[in-house]
């Protein structure tokens, strides 16, 4: 019992971070106004990139870095398309995502079947062998952290800062704000950037730090998943990050489940994450009213800025 | 350096229905090939295989009249969503549900020669894949929860269901474990269109559905609601239209076309229900939609051009050694290139001096 405790909660986080990362990108895309819906292609991109630039070099680092980069510039596409081209932006989010899925495809075939060292967990002297607390809380890599911290930072930043400001009004009102001298389309654009990057961090740390393998298919919806969480967190990073964290526990107890040997068809449990979606996106958006407060409200609308 | 405006067009333009996709393709073509030419393939090799091999052989064409099929079908009844803004983009899963529920026809009557089994099992892959997008439907017009994700998350369902049935309830007792069903018979299958190729007369009903696509939007009182309860919500309930219709249509429809599509797969080229059932065309279909402008005639040349590079695509793998995925990165451009020269339908493209002197 404590075991399976210990590896729910444990594997919780680990789990959670790949999406955390993601969403939490989105959700900076979307206060500024922008629905993004390539984060799947994108994430692929990062994963791909990241393994291949990790197995190449021997740095985990430089993974993570050049896998939030290709997913970055990948996002500048899409940011071309809906800024400077005025593409719709559910349409834009679709075809950047296709061609993010080939681009991960194609840089990945060289390392399929290869397999990398996963990024060291964190060893803490004493805490990390607090009964428990220790192998639940310390005993993880430092994205793991790091994801946590951006929950944090991320919300700091949209609410008590300038850029923050700025960011949500483009957001709400983009003409209101131009007419206030913020410059729509560089926020917009920096905004998408972020979520590009964020994106990749979150498919880099899936494949070179959590299961330290590539494959096509390895992101498996986990980038749909993710922007439906920002719905679920009505757009404020903390709510998002429990979205996330709750994923990371379904997941985990899937496999649990599976290995305690519960008696349910294997393609249930993997049907499981969408099912549970799809519940909990009807279950939050039943209201509204009260979603309508919380969205920004020029969430998906094409800025023009020309008379 | 040319010193170029962009001005607002008063009209849309005519010319550019057919420009944006022409440049769309001709942008594809040079980006594909400069992209190729970078892992070492040589671009007139690679050309060849994906536009001059298809082409060049029977088999190839039927190839692409086989993949043009479906392509049409789903991309038809998407488009009808697209323009009244409802975003379905399940189309695979419906696809799924309506090869499993036709597939499930053809194994119950499985000695069956009555002339009746395979229109039932359009009838019933039609009805299942409505009916797998109606839960989106319903999701959006009770809990108005985004149909763009939930229908996303039910393909994922979908596929699941698949193997859960081709490895359990329906697998062949006689087939050593495989995850397939048993072989269907000849009365559920669609005829060949040409001899010796495998396309068959399943494009029929994609070119129907062309047709009555074009008059249902173009010539019914019924398309015009629908386009206008999904870009003016408001002004269609103040006409009496409702919005939630809209909804409920588009989603049908679209689940409908993309049932029909999975009977065409499971009763045309594959035989038999197995894990893999469609190279990704509910997805590709997306693409096709939007290339072909939402039109339906449009929308049988984009079909077509798409089904060109699945064929040519698998051609330039054996025969130019190129990667798997270059047609994916293909299709995905093409529709970049699609979105950006879109912008020529609104605006159009000064001269700056040439402007200040009107």
């Amino acid at each position: 019992m404590i075991d399976t405790l210990v590896f729910v909660i444990g594997g919780m986080l680990a789990a959670a971070t790949s999406i955390l990362f993601a969403s939490l990108g989105e959700t900076v895309s979307e206060r500024a106004g922008v629905l993004n819906l390539s984060v799947e292609g994108m994430m692929a991109t990062g994963a791909a990139a990241a393994f291949g630039i990790a197995t190449l070099s021997g740095s985990h680092l430089l993974g993570f870095i050049g896998g939030g980069l290709a997913a970055g510039l990948l996002s500048l596409v899409f940011a071309a398309l809906v800024l400077v081209f005025y593409a719709n932006q559910v349409a834009a989010g679709l075809a950047v995502g296709i061609l993010g899925l080939g681009i991960s495809a194609f840089i990945g075939k060289p390392f399929e079947g290869t397999t990398i060292d996963k990024i060291p967990k964190l060893d803490l002297p004493v805490i990390s062998d607090i009964p428990l607390v220790g192998p639940i809380l310390f005993n993880h890599d430092v994205m793991v952290y790091l994801a946590f911290a951006m929950i944090f930072v991320i919300g700091y930043v949209l609410k008590r800062t300038q850029l923050g400001r700025n960011l949500r009004a483009v957001g709400e009102n983009p003409q209101a704000a131009a007419a206030n001298g913020i410059p729509v389309r560089l926020v917009r654009c920096c905004a998408i950037a972020f979520g590009g990057f964020m994106a990749g961090i979150g498919g880099a740390y899936l494949s070179i730090a959590y299961t330290a393998l590539w494959a096509e298919g390895l992101i498996s919806g986990r980038g749909w998943i993710a922007v439906a969480l920002v719905v679920f967190g009505s757009w404020l990073p903390h709510r998002v990050a429990f979205g996330a964290y709750l994923f990371g526990g379904i997941s985990l107890l899937e496999l649990s489940l599976q290995s305690n040997g519960v008696k349910l068809p294997s393609q249930l449990l993997s049907a499981s994450p969408y099912l549970a979606t799809i519940l909990l996106l009807a279950f939050i958006s039943r209201d509204q009213y009260r979603l309508r407060l919380s969205r920004p409200m020029a969430l998906g609308q094409t800025y023009r800025n020309e008379t | 350096m040319l010193d170029l405006a962009l001005v607002q067009r008063t009209e849309r333009s005519r010319a550019a229905a057919v420009l944006v996709p022409l440049i769309a393709v001709g942008l594809t073509l040079v980006c594909g090939t400069i992209l190729l030419s970078l892992i070492g393939k040589s671009p007139s090799a690679v050309v060849h295989s994906f536009f001059i091999q298809p082409l060049s052989s029977l088999n190839g064409i039927g190839e692409i009249l086989l993949k043009a099929g479906p392509l049409i079908l789903i991309a038809q009844g998407l488009a009808i969503g697209y323009r009244a803004n409802v975003w379905n983009i399940g189309a695979e899963g419906q696809l799924i549900v309506g090869a499993v529920a036709g597939g499930t026809l053809a194994i119950i009557f499985e000695t069956s020669s009555s002339p009746l089994l395979l229109p039932a099992m359009m009838l019933a892959g039609a009805a299942a894949g409505a009916a797998w997008a109606g839960i989106a439907a319903f999701l959006r017009v009770r809990f108005s929860a985004s149909e763009i994700l939930t229908s996303f998350m039910l393909s994922s369902v979908a596929l699941q269901l698949l193997y859960y049935l081709v490895t359990g309830p329906l697998r062949d007792p006689m087939g050593m474990n495989f995850p397939q069903s048993i072989v269907f018979g000849d009365a559920a299958l669609f005829g060949a269109l040409i001899p010796g190729t495998r396309s068959n007369t399943s494009l029929f009903v994609a070119l129907a559905a062309t047709i009555m696509a074009w008059f249902f939007m173009s010539r019914t009182i019924w398309g015009f609601r629908l386009v206008v309860g999904g870009l003016a919500p408001d002004a269609a309930r103040y006409a009496g239209y409702s919005s939630a219709r809209a909804i409920w249509v588009s989603l049908a429809v679209g689940g409908a076309c993309a049932g029909l599509a999975g009977v065409g797969e499971v009763a045309g080229p594959l035989g038999m229900l197995q894990r893999n059932l469609s190279p990704g065309y509910g997805y590709a279909a997306i693409i096709v939609a939007f290339l072909g402008g939402l039109n339906p005639i449009g929308i049988v040349f984009a079909a077509l051009l798409m089904a060109l590079l699945y064929v040519g695509g698998d051609f330039a793998v054996v025969s130019a050694g190129v990667p798997n995925a270059s047609a994916t990165i293909l299709q995905g451009m093409l529709l970049v290139f699609y979105l950006a020269a879109s912008l020529l339908f609104t605006h159009r493209i000064v001269r700056r001096r040439a402007k200040a002197a009107t």
